[in-house]
């Protein structure tokens, strides 16, 4: 068992130094250089020369990936080009709001997806089952946007029950007021997703021999459904909603920047405005990151909840 | 269903995506709207979509200008009928690229195996865990904003996931007798993969990609949402609804058509996928 979680966490160690090759060399074709991208082809000769010293670019290749390498090991992504500060540090002043908003909106499409997927399965080919697919091929439909502008006109600026721009108070209240939109609209999508894949999940779960067995058994149809059915239909949820995460990371910057809320997403526009190509690279670092570790603990937690999965 | 004749069995898939699922038809109907919309964009539009109404600036809905005009007293209408150019083509163009590329990566790393199959199957792995929006934001943004750096910024995000599709069926096949007679005949390698291979699993290849052309309208529109699409004049429904943002307290109808052009757009693709997948896998052809 231990030795199944040290393995797989061994194994993302070359994924993620492949994604780190990965990002360098996609930053390193930009047509060009960096130095004319940043700075525009207008700049003098020693201002680019300064900023390619700066940016490490005057070194033979082979230097700067051994230093880009070498720097990520120790969590340093270089310095953002507008503000100076790292990259990192850059990242975790707006991380708390970008995980509030995903975490809001994981919990209410688990909260409504899994009993709305459940009972369609359950009424499979009647018209809670029609209702309900087509509402989340709808809800999957959406770019993230698109509902939120939708939102933001209706809630906002037409029945003016949330504010349009986040007020700035502190309060709890002011909060929550705050997030609730932007929240809304996240989990909107995931509910969507998490009905689609419960739905299916539990049909397969269904037609098992063990779910006819229970029954024949004489076990209560609620009993049989939780604790039966739904307990072994939700492990395969688990895996392909943490598949699910890089979407949930390209909404919520969607969402973000709709709401104008605080966030990673607004920090990826304000470094695409600037230019700012060492910030940019930096987030796609910790981006995938995320993803690739994201990944790894969905599959050690498949290993844990399903005794099936062999462990070498 | 009891009627299964001997011809029902052997129906093509497509005709048993739209006899099984109604829906379909729905999808089918809004897809031609659309695709005619941009077809005949030029019988079809009342304005021309760069003419500058000046005089008629920031227009409500009226029965001169349908769906009103914009900041710079362009018809709203007319830039959502050429708006749906861009979205088709960028979307069409950059899934074909990625379907070619991708089967090919698939199939070549399925044959070959060993080591190679490793290696590429963990390159892909690495472009999954790129967000697809945040990989195609970075090349477009590195590539500077056009038409083709579009197209190939999100043909990019969606070659992965093509690769994959081709890999499996690959593997498979190339166990099989014919291969094995085809080796034996002296076929080349890429007369094997392309003429023997690549035919058996076209269908599983095209209708993935009638499923990610859905989500290759979707990133176009966020990319130009952003900023990153296809500059300006040129009207696409990402940035007009960029435009309408700006304007969201005063001027509803600048967002809200060209927002339900695209999640018709999608919708009508995600309709048609999911019938397609449904018809060929047989899982479910076999209820």
């Amino acid at each position: 068992m231990i030795q199944f979680v040290i393995r797989r966490i061994l194994l993302a160690i070359p994924t993620l130094l492949l994604m780190l090759t990965v990002v360098f060399v996609l930053v390193r074709l930009v047509p060009g250089d960096a130095a004319i991208a940043i700075l525009g082809d207008q700049a003098s000769a020693e201002s680019l020369a300064a900023m390619r010293s700066q940016l490490g670019l005057d070194q033979p290749i082979h230097v700067q990936y051994l230093d880009f390498l070498a720097k990520a090991a120790t969590g340093d992504f270089g310095q953002s080009l507008s503000t100076g500060r790292g990259v990192l540090q850059e990242v975790a002043t707006v991380l708390p709001y970008t995980l509030e908003l995903t975490a809001a909106a994981l919990v209410i499409g688990a909260m409504v997806g899994i009993p709305l997927g459940t009972y369609a399965a359950l009424n499979r080919n009647l018209w809670p089952d029609y209702f309900s697919r087509v509402l989340s091929l709808v809800g999957l439909s959406f770019p993230a946007f698109v509902s939120g502008i939708l939102m933001l006109l209706a809630f906002a600026v037409q029945l003016r029950w949330f504010p349009v721009i986040g007020s700035g108070g502190d309060g709890l209240w002011d909060h929550l007021r705050n997030l609730a939109l932007p929240a809304l609209n996240l989990g909107l999508i995931m509910t969507a997703y998490i009905t689609r894949v419960t739905r299916s999940s539990m049909l397969g779960v269904l037609n098992e021999d063990y779910i006819r067995t229970a029954r024949a058994k004489g076990v209560r149809p609620g009993r049989l459904i939780r604790r039966h059915a739904l307990r072994n239909a939700l492990i395969p949820v688990v895996t392909i909603v943490g598949l699910y995460f890089g979407t949930l990371i390209g909404n919520s910057v969607l969402t973000e920047i709709v709401f104008s809320r605080p966030g990673l997403g607004r920090l990826i526009l304000g470094a695409l405005n600037a230019r700012d190509y060492t910030l940019l690279q930096g987030l796609m670092v910790v981006f995938a990151t995320f993803v690739i570790l994201v990944n790894m603990l969905t599959d050690i937690a498949y290993g844990l909840v399903d005794p099936r999965v062999k462990y070498n | 269903m009891s009627a299964i004749s001997e011809t029902s069995v052997r129906e093509s898939a497509l005709w048993l995506a739209f006899r099984r699922n109604r829906l379909s038809w729905v999808g089918l109907a809004l897809l031609t709207v659309i695709v005619c919309a941009a077809v005949f964009a030029p019988l079809l539009a009342p304005y021309d979509p760069l003419e500058q109404h000046i005089i008629h600036r920031l227009q409500p809905p009226s029965a001169e200008f349908w769906l009103g005009t914009d900041t710079y007293g362009r018809d709203v209408l007319s830039r959502l009928i050429y708006g749906a150019r861009v979205s088709l083509v960028v979307g069409f163009v950059a899934i074909v690229i990625a379907m070619v590329v991708g089967s090919a990566i698939g199939i070549l790393s399925g044959f070959i195996g060993g080591v190679f199959d490793r290696v590429v199957m963990s390159f892909l792995d690495v472009m999954l865990s790129f967000p697809t929006l945040l990989l195609g934001l970075m090349i477009a943004a590195m590539l500077g904003a056009s038409f083709e750096n579009l197209v190939i910024a999100i043909a990019i995000t969606e070659i992965a996931p093509f690769a994959r599709v081709a890999r499996a069926p690959t593997i498979a096949l190339k166990q099989r007798d014919f291969i094995e007679a085809g080796r034996a005949m002296g076929f080349s390698r890429p007369r094997l993969m392309g003429l023997h291979i690549f035919p058996n699993m076209v269908s599983e290849v095209v209708v993935m990609g009638s499923m990610w052309m859905a989500s290759a309208i979707r990133t176009e529109a966020s990319l130009s949402f952003i900023g990153l699409g296809v500059p300006p004049p040129t009207p696409t429904w990402g940035s007009m609804i960029r435009e309408g943002f700006e304007n969201i307290l005063d001027s509803w109808w600048l967002a809200i058509f060209p927002s339900l052009a695209i999640l018709l757009t999608v919708l009508a693709l995600n309709i048609l996928g999911d019938a397609l997948r449904d018809a060929i896998d047989p899982k479910t052809r076999a209820e």
